[in-house]
């Protein structure tokens, strides 16, 4: 009795729950509309069966429970029922069946005026490359994949010097213009999702993969990575801008080509060590750094990694709220007007000697050790060297205790939060590794015997 | 010389009676003692995959407050939960647990054909049980690749556990694939060879028609996972590239050329959806005669029922790549898969009718096994109809990889399939122990765990339609994610910490019975199939005393018209039936069972 009244609770309360449930799909922003008609027919024949034969079995366990003197029916088979729920069964089918097929036929099929774009994921990365006036992406190969070619383009290949690289998470898409999107990575599997587009597909090592759709809604979407990818695959985040024609053209021609970041200008050395005076009262003539003035040890630091934290400086996408050294950083590099001038400097200081830093920090180095290896070295690798492929900086022999306070501020929500540090934001992720101060001690500590 | 049937042999069958504690309860060749090892090893591993769960459940309800989960722990949790469950906890309880025990007792055979091998068989799966927990020991802990193993990140530096971890799993699982094919070929071989005079194929209760598909479907399905299994260690120990294209780990090119992940996909799934109804088609074997038992009711359209079996069995070898649909296959394989995905849906569909069919017009007894049976139609409907929406390609792309599929497979081969063994489990404890358990405590222990897990998972679906992934340690800054996403997270972590707490009652209620429950009647549901009817309960070695049993009927006369009992054993022969002889019964109708 109480199972039948169970059950039949359970039914009308998973309808409600269904009617009243604020988790629902995110409104869509591409043209399939066709997805979510099938999935709407799936969801009321779906929902028709589960109601029916829920309420049948709650209505039968009442009706035939066990009564004093009542015997149960002998029937062995009733072919008639049986065939007619067979035939209701396979219409129910059919009809979810068909239109799924239709559907799908034409996502298969990309109309020939879709553009093409490359999406390239890397460990734990994403990366966008726009054909250039020639309409064509030119060839690539995981053997070419350098610091400065990070989609391993093919350099001999005329079709790829006009390619429009995009080497950070962030792409556009112009508003109702049909695309196709070449998936491919140069490591593991990944898989290319946008929510509000509805569609999604793996990018798989060693072939090109696709999916199309046509953007009908201006707005900003995250993208995540959907394939289990390694540790860092719920870090795995970048975004799609959807825009008019115009913004969109606007934005991409601000874009570099792969022929213009295969010749940057050789930076100038000198105007470098001119700019680096100002750096020097704080930061040492060699970039040793010096701990009273809160200036990190500077040398031996991966050249990427100074621009990009530079740049973020002068972007305010570091130095902001809670930051009080950082923002002193912010006056400093904002003396950097242009991109020239941070790569100049940061060309420099790659030229100092690279003595590591006198330890401060102690702790449990086995605890430090299990920690790192466990969650770290995946990206600063083993001897924390960083590596410019997962965005890593160099933490051996660097000012151990910047590396405290940093950590702290990832873990506090003071750095890495900016809408513009796409890699802060990994480490404020897996900041969560270490639990407490004195697990960031250990970590600590163990770093430094990383030299 | 003319084929003697096993059965008639019965003089000549030479029993290995045991002479010492340790050939009765260790190295034992009697299938009814392995069976419950097989099932007490995989209810071990079950514990622990359990508690793995509970620990990622609170990582996932609590990030800001759990800090001993790392995401370097919570993918190695999540891929050990996943393995431990479907390989080592359900496949070798269903079909080692349940399978070893119930075969020759419903077929009215002493024993296993090859019971020597029997118990290779159990050895083999307590040794790759070592190994698969060893893993937990070793440098780099075990792997965490998810328990789909997908290459190449399997073998790379940015997986946990990618070097002694992973190879452990991968012998542990070539390891089992040695003692299930050693189980499995004598499943087979006893249902095919040692039935008992009369017991035709059409008359074998379910769950022997469910455990005989099931092994048929494992001994064409495990060779796929166990050559995936070694030409992954080639490529991780030898430096082939069977399933390693040229890749970059962390910056420098790894020297593997020319290999292909989707192949490994391939033979993954080829294994891994038929291990689906490895799972389920016992289950539904032995809910079937669970219900028809306590419904006091024959199973509603057994031949039906048989055939179904029979096709989902077939079918599930030409439906894998649904579970490749965005794998970057040829997409022109969505056609094909889809629409075999959902034809399965049709049998899959009739036998849920036919078990609710059998409840129509019984006699329902209300005992805790047929809660669980009950419980487990329900979940089974659920979880069965969001298969149509993963099956159906273009509904799976937005759903593909989030919380939806999560919720769909837990509910379908995790919390139905546990239904199951739990009705199972309480109903045959009577014959297995001799004695009854409490009732009441297991009345408790199904509203906690069908409630508890229910609420789990029907809430995990919606995460699925907002597009929640999966396998994310941290959700982090979403737009689209909304903060009532965490609350509902919290709320299905403390769910599942009370079903966990829950399961106490069981082991409670099964150990304190075994010393203090009552003693059991030898037939205490009135069943008629034939593992009720042996001379002594527990049976003890051999099983049928001096004479095997002859089978005279099917294993579902229950209500018999014209019979004085509500069931008639299908040891019984029909002129012995004992007929209604009170003033009630209109003796002008024809009293034969043999006239309906």
């Amino acid at each position: 009795m109480t199972l039948a009244v169970v059950i039949l609770v359970l039914v009308i309360g998973s309808v409600v729950f269904h009617f009243a449930s604020p988790w629902w799909f995110t409104d869509i922003a591409s043209d399939w509309g066709s997805i979510d008609f099938t999935i709407n027919v799936t969801f009321w024949v779906t929902g028709f069966v589960f109601v029916a034969c829920n309420l049948f079995l709650a209505y039968c366990v009442w009706k035939f429970r066990h009564k004093e003197g009542h015997k149960a029916k002998y029937e062995p088979e009733n072919h008639k029922l049986e065939a007619g729920l067979s035939i209701f069964t396979t219409l129910g089918v059919v009809a979810m069946l068909a239109p799924g097929l239709f559907v799908w036929a034409t996502f298969v099929t990309p109309p020939s005026d879709a553009l093409e774009y490359e999406v390239l994921g890397t460990q734990w990365q994403w990366q966008f490359r726009y054909p250039g006036a020639d309409g064509l992406l030119g060839t690539a190969d995981t053997g070419f994949v350098s610091e400065s070619n990070p989609f391993g383009i093919n350099p001999e290949d005329p079709y790829g010097q006009d390619d429009v690289v995009v080497n950070d998470p962030q792409m556009h898409l112009a508003i109702n213009q049909p695309v196709k999107a070449l998936l491919r990575s140069n490591d593991v599997l990944h898989n290319y999702t946008v929510p509000q587009f509805r569609v999604k597909m793996d990018l798989v090592p060693g072939l090109v993969s696709y999916l199309w759709f046509d953007p009908t809604k201006e707005g900003t979407y995250d993208i995540m990575c959907q394939e289990l990818c390694g540790i860092g695959h719920f870090v795995m985040r970048g975004s799609v801008t959807v825009q008019s024609q115009e913004e969109f053209d606007n934005w991409l021609a601000s874009q570099p080509t792969f022929s213009e970041t295969q010749r940057p200008a050789p930076p100038d050395l000198s105007a470098g060590q001119a700019q680096y005076a100002t750096c020097a009262a704080c930061h040492g003539a060699n970039g040793e750094g010096n701990q009273a003035l809160n200036a990190p040890k500077i040398a031996g630091q991966q050249p990427w990694y100074i621009e990009r934290q530079l740049n973020h400086f002068k972007q305010g996408a570091r130095g902001g709220a809670g930051d009080t050294n950082g923002s002193q950083m912010t006056a400093f590099a904002s003396m950097l007007t242009t991109d020239e001038a941070v790569r100049n400097i940061s060309a420099y200081i790659a030229t100092f000697p690279d003595t590591p830093a006198t330890t401060t920090i102690a702790g449990d180095i086995d605890n430090g050790f299990d920690i790192y290896d466990r969650n770290c070295a995946a990206c600063h690798l083993d001897n924390g060297s960083g590596t410019w492929y997962t965005d890593a900086p160099k933490l051996s022999g660097m000012s151990d205790w910047y590396f405290v306070t940093q950590i702290s501020n990832f873990r506090a929500g003071i750095r890495g939060n900016h809408p513009y540090d796409d890699y802060g934001e990994q480490m404020v992720q897996m900041a969560t590794a270490m639990g407490d101060l004195e697990e960031i001690n250990d970590v600590a500590a163990y770093i430094n015997t990383l030299r | 010389m003319a084929y003697v049937p096993l059965a008639d042999q019965d003089q000549e069958m030479e029993m290995h009676h045991p002479h010492t504690w340790v050939e009765k309860y260790v190295f034992s060749q009697d299938h009814k003692v392995i069976g419950v090892q097989y099932g007490g090893l995989a209810v071990f591993t079950g514990i622990i995959g359990l508690a793995l769960s509970l620990l990622f459940r609170l990582q996932l309800g609590f990030p800001e407050s759990v800090d001993f989960v790392d995401p370097n722990f919570y993918y190695q949790a999540v891929t050990m939960h996943g393995m431990i469950m479907v390989v080592y906890f359900l496949t070798a309880l269903f079909l080692g647990g349940f399978g070893n025990y119930m075969i020759p007792l419903m077929l009215g055979a002493r024993d296993m054909v090859f019971p020597f091998l029997n118990m290779m068989s159990v050895w083999t799966f307590f040794i790759s049980v070592v190994i698969l927990m060893s893993s937990f020991f070793v440098s780099g802990g075990p792997t965490g690749a998810g328990w789909t193993l997908y290459p190449p990140q399997t073998t790379m530096a940015g997986t946990p556990g990618h070097d002694a971890g992973i190879i452990l799993m991968l012998v542990s699982l070539a390891v089992f694939v040695v003692a299930f094919t050693m189980g499995g070929l004598n499943y087979v071989v006893t249902i095919l060879q040692y039935r008992c005079r009369g017991m035709t194929l059409m008359r074998m209760p379910l769950t022997i028609w469910g455990v005989f598909v099931a092994t048929v479907l494992g001994l064409f399905a495990f060779p796929a996972l166990l050559v995936a299994c070694i030409m992954m260690m080639f490529d991780t120990l030898l430096g082939t590239s069977f399933f390693m294209p040229a890749v970059i780990e962390a910056g420098s090119p790894l020297d593997y050329e020319g290999g292909s992940p989707i192949l490994f996909q391939h033979l993954f799934w080829f294994f891994g959806h038929p291990e689906v109804y490895i799972v389920a088609l016992p289950a539904f074997g032995l809910v079937s005669d669970v219900l028809s038992v306590h419904a006091r009711k024959n199973i509603f359209g057994y031949r039906m029922m048989v055939w179904a079996i029979i096709a989902i069995g077939g079918l599930s070898f030409i439906v894998w790549a649904h579970h490749m649909y965005v794998s970057g296959m040829n997409p022109y394989f969505g056609f094909f898969f889809a629409t075999t995905t959902l034809i399965i849906a049709v049998p899959t569909a009739l036998k849920v009718y036919n078990w609710i069919f059998t409840l129509w017009e019984g006699d329902i007894r209300l005992n805790a096994p047929m809660y669980f049976a009950i419980g487990f139609i329900f979940t089974f409907i659920h979880g069965g109809l969001t298969g149509l929406f993963l099956g159906n390609v273009v509904v799976d792309l937005p759903l593909s990889d989030t919380y939806f599929v999560v919720a769909h497979f837990h509910l379908v081969m995790g919390v139905s399939p546990i239904l199951v063994l739990f009705a199972a489990i309480y109903h045959w404890f009577p014959k297995v122990s001799g004695r009854m358990f409490n009732e009441k405590l297991a009345k408790v222990h199904f509203w906690f765990t069908f409630l508890g897990a229910y609420s789990i998972f029907l809430p995990l679906h919606y995460l699925g339609f907002l597009g929640v992934p999966r396998r994310y340690y941290a959700l982090g800054n979403t737009d689209f994610i909304p903060l009532s996403a965490q609350d509902l997270n919290s709320t299905v972590t403390v769910a599942a910490l009370i079903v966990a707490a829950s399961q106490i009652l069981f082991f409670v209620n099964i150990i304190g019975s075994l010393k203090w429950g009552k003693k059991a009647d030898p037939n205490p549901w009135g069943a008629a199939s034939l593992e009720w009817q042996t001379p002594d309960t527990p049976p003890v070695h051999g099983n049928w005393g001096d004479k095997l049993p002859t089978v005279y009927r099917w294993a579902y006369d229950y209500s018999v018209p014209g019979a004085a009992e509500d069931y008639i054993p299908q040891t019984v022969p029909e002129n012995e039936v004992i007929t209604a002889s009170d003033d009630n019964f209109e003796t002008n109708k024809d009293p034969s069972p043999a006239a309906i």
